[in-house]
């Protein structure tokens, strides 16, 4: 397995740009950050390495060795962005790529780099296109990460066949390693200069003076066992892309590509009888952005029509429209999740095809308005009106509706709950009960007063007590209707002479509640 | 006249018949109410592949909401519904209950509902299940004026509805009606329950249901009661009273009513 790593040093990205006309070259400049209440220098730029400065040096001796410093303080939020982007764009390379704070990527070449025309030259499309862009880079290809980023640390561009790499890092200072600042100079204290020389020496030794952590990263650095790496996505069950020699710019261009990346990915993926449930398309552009947009799907998809619907609809919907910019020179269409689909012959009945219709109408709203949008309703199990019903995304719960039981209502009788419920029971302003636990003479919501002419009730419905700590109060329920025929759900927050009683056993008005409105 | 005229006319006459005709095929079918007065102004039921509106005033809401319901239950058969609905109508005048909704006799687990940020999104979303015709009702709820709702977007939706048969409701709550293209625009009130005393019982839901527009016919105005068991409207089951109950008859025999479970 190959890997390579590219090693950034990010203060080039939050330098602002040159001034025109400004003569940068010669004035040395460092970035520094605060450790330990002093500032010391973060990275700096060749003119300051030159100068003799180095990385950890405090900012005082800094300027003492070279007073016409150029001083910028470090972003680390900036930087990690900087490095996101960067590893973003290094999709393109491979789907495999893993983030190595705080400057550092990897990526799994295995099985890419031909496409790249070999290893070598791929390192140099990376490398190359990172430099043009301002960034000082550093990569290497290895069999394992640690040694690929052993490498990065003292020299860039190597690529290192199978089985060399204890030759390759052999020669290479301590330092290079990155362990920690203790144990690097502990081994130069002990006279051990090179990994060459550490690792001539018995392992046990070594363990046992700084940790089998270092000894595990001495091997893996010398090609013995390999450290897994944790790329930043997952890797999708299938790909397929088009690359373009010339950028295409235009919507209808963009249309149609989109269109045979969904043929393509159909084909491949009927081979195997697969359909896809969660689809991306990565849009890449020329200047290095990179644009992802996500569909998913009720049932899995499995043909290009419906793809190609799904990203119109999306990208009709988007309220940042798709910017080419210069153009995109990569599109690509993936298949995240994919599920194996049953082909069955369609018979007459009905019934099953329109459900399929409604499936692909709820995933055709939800690639619009977004899934959380669209939901169906299941019905929960407690008293607890509010409670009683959940909305769940209908794009993955449609099958399990369809055998929902819900409460069976009760012939001849009208209805006993109401049709629109209040998420929050909405306070009424009652002045007085006909009896301290009846129901109200007449009550005031929403600024109008009404009358209560009907009345049905109490229905009492006590809280979960069980669910919850603290006290929760009862409530009896009335249905009632005013002059007009309106009729409300309203209900009485507590017991009289039982929970509506204050600590001195004195009782205390109760609040009333509209919940619900009756047809 | 030459042939190739009389073939080219021919032709023509043929396309039209055909875009008549498949307008028309759709637009017969009628889904009757129940309500026998509503019916026959109705010339045998609501239209399928038509618009209809439903408008009521802001505290009305849940009986226009019940009504429409009603409508959907009556002309979707059984049929998946799609229920469209602004997220402010929601917090004006609440969530549509699903122990409500099958307690007036309509299946929960038919229902799908969209909730849509705006009505931008809920016009296009109701266009687009309009062309799905395995629904059987889409319903699309909106609260207050909107200017987005104007006679290009009601055609579009009755076109829409016209090629697939699907029906559209349109329920509009604290709205006033403009013109559009809709096959018929009702106005709902709540009606009072049946006459009695203070602690009898309930009826089941009742409409005061105004028809203001009817494209293929009269219009005129009812009192309507929703039957959950058979889900369908008829006139209201209650007697009306004709002469005052004698004063030494027992009170049960006299309101005839009785008492019902409270819970």
């Amino acid at each position: 397995m190959e890997r390579a790593l590219t090693r950034i040093a990010s203060d080039d990205a939050i330098r602002p740009p040159p001034q025109a006309g400004e003569v940068k070259k010669e004035l040395p400049s460092v970035v520094v950050i605060k450790q330990h209440n002093a500032l010391v220098i973060h990275s700096l730029d060749d003119t300051a390495a030159r100068s003799g400065l180095s990385i950890g040096l405090p900012l005082a001796n800094a300027r003492a060795i070279c007073p016409e410093l150029t001083v910028y303080d470090a972003d680390e939020a900036a930087d990690a962005k900087t490095l996101n982007d960067i590893a973003d764009w290094c999709d393109r390379f491979t789907p495999l790529v893993a983030l190595d704070q705080p400057y550092g990527l990897f990526l799994d070449i295995t099985g890419c780099a031909h496409l790249f025309g070999g290893e070598r030259a791929m390192l140099q499309i990376v490398c190359g296109a990172l430099t043009r862009r301002g960034f000082a880079v550093s990569g290497a290809i290895a069999s394992t990460s640690v040694c690929a980023r052993t490498l990065t640390r003292h020299s860039s561009g190597r690529s290192i066949e199978d089985g060399a790499e204890a030759e390759a890092v052999a020669p290479l200072p301590i330092s290079a390693l990155g362990a920690d600042d203790a144990i690097t100079k502990g081994l130069r204290r002990a006279g051990l200069k090179t990994i060459g020389d550490v690792a001539a020496r018995a392992r046990h030794e070594i363990a046992a003076r700084f940790g089998a952590a270092f000894t595990t990263r001495l091997e893996h650095a010398l090609g013995q066992g390999d450290a897994p790496i944790s790329p930043r996505k997952p890797l999708p069950d299938y790909i397929v892309e088009k690359r373009f020699p010339e950028p295409i710019t235009t919507e209808p261009v963009i249309a149609m590509m989109l269109q045979s990346l969904a043929k393509m990915l159909v084909q491949a993926m009927d081979k195997q009888g697969k359909g896809a449930r969660k689809l991306e398309a990565g849009f890449f552009r020329t200047d290095g952005a990179v644009r992802t947009l996500a569909v998913e799907t009720g049932r899995a998809v499995t043909k290009p029509e419906v793809i190609d619907r799904l990203f119109r609809e999306r990208l009709d919907a988007l309220s940042d429209p798709l910017d080419p910019g210069f153009g995109f020179d990569l599109i690509r269409l993936s298949a995240g999740r994919t599920e194996i689909v049953v082909q069955q012959q369609r018979d007459l009945n009905a019934h099953v095809h329109d459900n399929d219709e409604l499936a692909a109408l709820i995933d055709r709203i939800a690639a619009r308005i977004g899934g959380k949008r669209v939901v169906v309703h299941l019905p929960e199990d407690t008293h607890i009106p509010e409670r009683a019903v959940l909305a769940a995304p209908a794009q993955h719960h449609l099958a399990a509706t369809s055998q929902a039981a819900w409460p069976a209502r009760t012939e001849g009788e009208p209805p006993l709950r109401p049709l629109r419920l209040f998420e929050r029971p909405e306070p009424i302003k009652v002045p007085f009960a006909t009896v301290p636990d009846g129901p109200p003479h007449h009550f005031t919501w929403r600024r109008a007063t009404h009358q209560v002419v009907r009345v049905e009730g109490p229905e009492r419905i006590a809280m979960e007590w069980w669910q919850r700590d603290g006290k929760v109060l009862t409530r009896d329920y009335f249905r009632v209707e005013d002059e007009q025929g309106l009729r409300f759900w309203i209900f009485r927050d507590g017991l009289y002479e039982n929970e509506l009683i204050d600590e001195d056993g004195k009782p205390v008005p109760a609040n009333w509640f509209v919940h619900g409105l009756f047809a | 006249m030459t042939s190739a005229r009389l073939s080219t006319l021919a032709s023509l006459r043929g396309h039209i018949e055909r875009l008549e005709a498949s307008n028309e095929a759709h637009a017969l079918q009628r889904i009757a109410l129940g309500h026998a007065g509503a019916d026959a102004m109705l010339k045998g039921g609501l239209a399928k592949a038509a618009v209809h509106e439903v408008f009521a005033e802001g505290h009305q809401g849940a009986s226009a909401t019940g009504f429409i319901a009603g409508l959907a239950g009556r002309l979707a058969a059984r049929k998946p519904l799609v229920w469209v609905r602004q997220d402010f109508s929601e917090i004006e005048s609440g969530a549509l209950s699903m122990s409500g909704l099958s307690e007036l006799g309509l299946d929960p687990r038919l229902l799908v509902t969209v909730r849509a940020a705006d009505i931008d999104n809920a016009l296009r979303t109701t266009a687009d299940a309009l062309a799905c015709d395995a629904l059987g009702a889409v319903i699309m709820e909106v609260w207050g004026e909107s200017k987005q709702l104007d006679l290009v977007a009601s055609r579009k939706l009755t076109l829409a509805s016209q090629s697939s048969g699907v029906p559209a409701l349109l329920l509009r709550l604290a709205a006033t009606p403009l013109p559009s293209t809709a096959e018929t625009r009702w106005i709902v009130r709540a009606a009072h329950s049946p006459p009695g005393a203070s602690w009898s019982t309930w009826g089941a839901p009742l409409f005061d249901a105004q028809l203001v527009r009817n494209r293929h016919g009269p219009v005129g105005r009812w009192i309507m009661e929703w039957k959950c068991d058979e889900c369908l409207f008829s006139e209201p089951s209650y007697p009306q009273p004709v002469a005052a109950t004698p004063a030494h008859r027992p009170d049960q025999a006299a309101t005839g009513a009785k008492q019902r479970l409270a819970g």
